[in-house]
């Protein structure tokens, strides 16, 4: 009885051998990443600055994170979608209480969570939004035309996280262990190709934008 | 021990047992077998009917959990009964016989109803290619025993974990080379009533739907019989509703703890197991593992002894090593910083090698 | 089991009465959909309270809806069987039971009248032979024995 062709066989591969391959993967590839993106650094500036840099990079991180009344006027479908679906996420990734004790389990730090059914809600919203995005991308000719086939990969890895999250909860597919799996399995590919794709800003975001307020506070511009 | 002289019926009412008995008898198998009570009626026709069927016993790598468990089982007026419609013709541990004795009453029983008895495996067994020594009876292999037995038997029923999935012997590192008996057997009609050991009325609950509709009942894709195999510890656990609201006990002595609240924090499967703890329960229907505060070990699924602590909440992965993340993660910053380098390196060289060019340089390349 | 109970653990349930009580409130309301089916076709209904996953309060909570009714009877074949009618009408609470004070099943019965409580045909097959051996031997015995 050790077939992964049985539920439980699958579901023990992906919680055991395959979610250490991707771990591994995921840390390898994003420490090589960061790495080389902090390392390069910036070509050195000699001008005298003249303002300081820590307080608007903050600033930045926070002003470019919160949407900008011009955006939301120029693209408010983007905006309002991006920003539910993103936060949807994070709730369902950091406050659902069987992904904080995974958390546990790997770093040994924890928080409070949230109630079963919010999450749930809030992961169907999620999902909603996330499918909007992608119609809206395949009916917007511009986007349409921009789109490579790596975001549809990104997007399409991203969905099945939620969905098959949602699916698992809900016990919508039978036998759970098999829903539990596929559920591991999408997350563990969403960790293998986050490093190598534009799912890296997750991580990259926020330095980037830290390292804008920051260059512009050096030389006195609002940033 | 005569076999199929009487009908089920004759042999009961010989017994002394009354038509009130006899349906209560079958209320009682139709709950533990999850039957809805509107089926009793006919139930209690079919088993009036039905003839007693010889059962051969084989027990191999086991503890006799799962026979302690059946022969203490809650309603012994009930399993009585069920023992009284089976003819139990060779069971090692339960049978006065011994020795050259016992395993002569085996070969005639199996002689007399060859194609029609009830074979029944607890314990996993060394698969063809072990060595057969680790397990013997009456100096005959396991394995040659269940061969044997297997071919006159109208279907087999795998009782226990160890039987159906290999249990216990089979978990790494499988020093014996156990199987289940399901990875030796595939033509004959296939049973696993799995559970370490199984719950008592599931195992008596075959054998009464076996006796009632002639037939073994529908089963899972562990060949598990769906009427007990059927929803999970999960679906069916009355703490449910605290998994919902989010409330869980954290420790074993905390305050959620003491008020009853979800286990899954503290470990249990019960959302990947399947079984009939949480209706019919344990010792007498007194209460079961949950009910007594211990998270689900989740011991009627394959593998179980190896699926990682019992202690670890169902979502962490098996064989975490945090030091092999952090061999991944130094491994990558090293990449990271001699692409680094080796990029700042061209950078400077390029730098260093660059030669002025004047306009008119430039317009002969073009 | 009495040493059970006095494990000073107290185990709490959903808040009744207000929304719900675990899983009695639904099984109150099946019973009002077999009454309803009752009074409309005469069609009586079982449930078997056993495959319900109820916590330990559910029951007690259940019973205490359901209250006691006029007609109480014990069957005395494989151990007790306990038939009380509730304080609804038509609805019965059977408790199966094995000699030692066991529970093997717990059923609602929504009916004019349990089945195990009539005389049952099979048993009748025998009840003129019975009182047939019964009359002869009293007849051999005299009449002031009586």
């Amino acid at each position: 009885m050790t077939a992964l062709t049985d539920p439980m066989g699958f579901l023990l591969f992906t919680k055991g051998p395959l979610f250490n391959i991707a771990i591994a993967i995921f840390a390898l590839g994003l420490l090589a990443r960061l790495a080389e993106i902090l390392l390069l650094g910036r070509r050195p500036n000699f001008a005298e600055p003249r303002a300081g840099e820590w307080l608007p990079g903050l600033r930045t991180v926070v002003t470019r994170t919160l949407p900008d009344p011009g955006t939301f006027k120029r693209a408010p479908f983007n905006v309002v979608t991006g920003l539910i679906w993103h936060i949807g996420f994070l709730v369902a990734l950091l406050l659902f209480i069987p992904h904080i004790e995974l958390i546990k389990g790997l770093f040994g730090v924890s928080w409070p969570g949230l109630p079963n059914p919010f999450v749930d809600l809030v992961t169907a919203v999620t999902l909603v939004a996330l499918a909007a995005t992608l119609v809206h991308r395949l009916n917007h000719p511009v986007k349409k035309r921009l789109s490579t086939v790596e975001d549809y990969l990104v997007w399409t890895v991203t969905f099945l996280v939620v969905l098959t999250g949602y699916l698992a909860y809900n016990r919508l597919i039978n036998p759970y262990p098999l829903a539990l799996g596929l559920h591991i399995l999408s997350a563990e590919l969403f960790l293998i190709i986050l490093p190598f794709t534009k799912l890296t800003h997750i991580f990259t975001a926020f330095i980037a934008r830290w390292y804008n307020g920051a260059s512009f506070g050096r030389r006195g511009v609002q940033s | 021990m005569t076999a199929k002289k009487h009908s089920v019926g004759e042999h009961l009412r010989d017994q002394g047992v009354s038509r009130r008995a006899f349906l209560k008898f079958c209320t009682a198998s139709a709950s533990l077998m999850a039957l809805p009570p509107g089926l009793i009626p006919a139930m209690a026709a079919a088993l009036e009917q039905a003839r007693r069927p010889s059962v051969i016993w084989l027990s191999f790598q086991e503890c006799t959990g799962c026979t302690e468990s059946l022969t203490r089982s809650h309603a012994p007026t009930v399993e009585d009964l069920i023992l009284e419609m089976i003819s139990l013709d060779y069971h090692h541990t339960l049978q006065a016989a011994a020795g050259e004795a016992a395993e002569a009453a085996r070969e005639q029983a199996m002689k007399d109803n060859f194609g029609n008895y009830l074979l029944i495996v607890d314990g996993s067994l060394p698969g063809p290619d072990a060595n057969p020594g680790y397990s013997t009876i009456a100096g005959v292999s396991n394995y040659a025993m269940l061969m044997e037995a297997v071919e006159g038997a109208a279907a087999v029923i795998a009782v226990g974990t160890c039987a159906a999935f290999g249990g216990l012997p089979e978990a790494a590192p499988n020093p014996t080379g156990a199987v289940a008996v399901m990875d030796l057997i595939k033509d004959k009609p296939l049973v696993n009533v799995s559970g370490c050991p199984p719950v008592p009325m599931v195992i008596s609950g075959v054998l009464a739907h076996y006796l009632a509709f002639g037939r073994l009942p529908e089963l899972d894709e562990y060949h598990r019989p769906l009427a007990f195999f059927g929803q999970s510890i999960h679906d069916r656990c009355y703490r449910r509703p605290f998994y919902d609201k989010g409330l869980f006990a954290e420790t074993f002595d905390d305050e959620g703890a003491r008020a009853g609240w979800c286990l899954y924090r503290l470990g249990c499967k019960g959302p990947s197991t399947y079984n009939a703890c949480a209706t019919m329960r344990w010792n007498a229907g007194t209460s079961w593992p949950i009910e007594a505060g211990h998270p689900c070990l989740g011991c009627s699924e394959p593998r179980f002894w190896d699926a990682g602590s019992f202690y670890a909440p169902l979502s962490v992965p098996t064989d975490l090593s945090s030091t092999q993340v952090l061999t991944a993660g130094a491994a990558g910053a090293l990449v990271g910083g001699t692409v680094a380098t080796l990029a700042r390196r061209t950078v400077e060289t390029a730098a260093a090698s660059r030669q002025p060019v004047t306009a008119d340089e430039l317009e002969q390349t073009l | 089991m009495p040493a059970l109970s006095s494990i000073p653990v107290r185990v709490q349930t959903m808040p009744c009465g207000t929304t719900d009580c675990g899983n009695a409130v639904p099984i109150l309301h099946e019973v009002r959909h077999a009454l309803e089916r009752l009074i409309a076709t005469g069609e009586g209904t079982q449930i078997d309270l056993n495959a319900i996953p109820f916590g330990p309060e559910d029951e007690a909570h259940l019973l205490a809806v359901l209250g006691v009714g006029e007609v109480r009877a014990t069957i005395d074949a494989l151990g007790p069987t306990h038939v009380q009618e509730t304080a609804i009408p038509g609805v019965w609470l059977i408790d199966y039971r094995i000699t030692e004070d066991q529970r093997l099943a717990l059923h609602l019965d929504i009916g004019d009248i349990p089945e195990i409580l009539r005389t049952q045909r099979q048993d009748l097959d025998t009840a003129l032979t019975t009182l047939d051996a019964r009359l002869t031997s009293a007849q051999d015995r005299a009449p002031f024995e009586y």
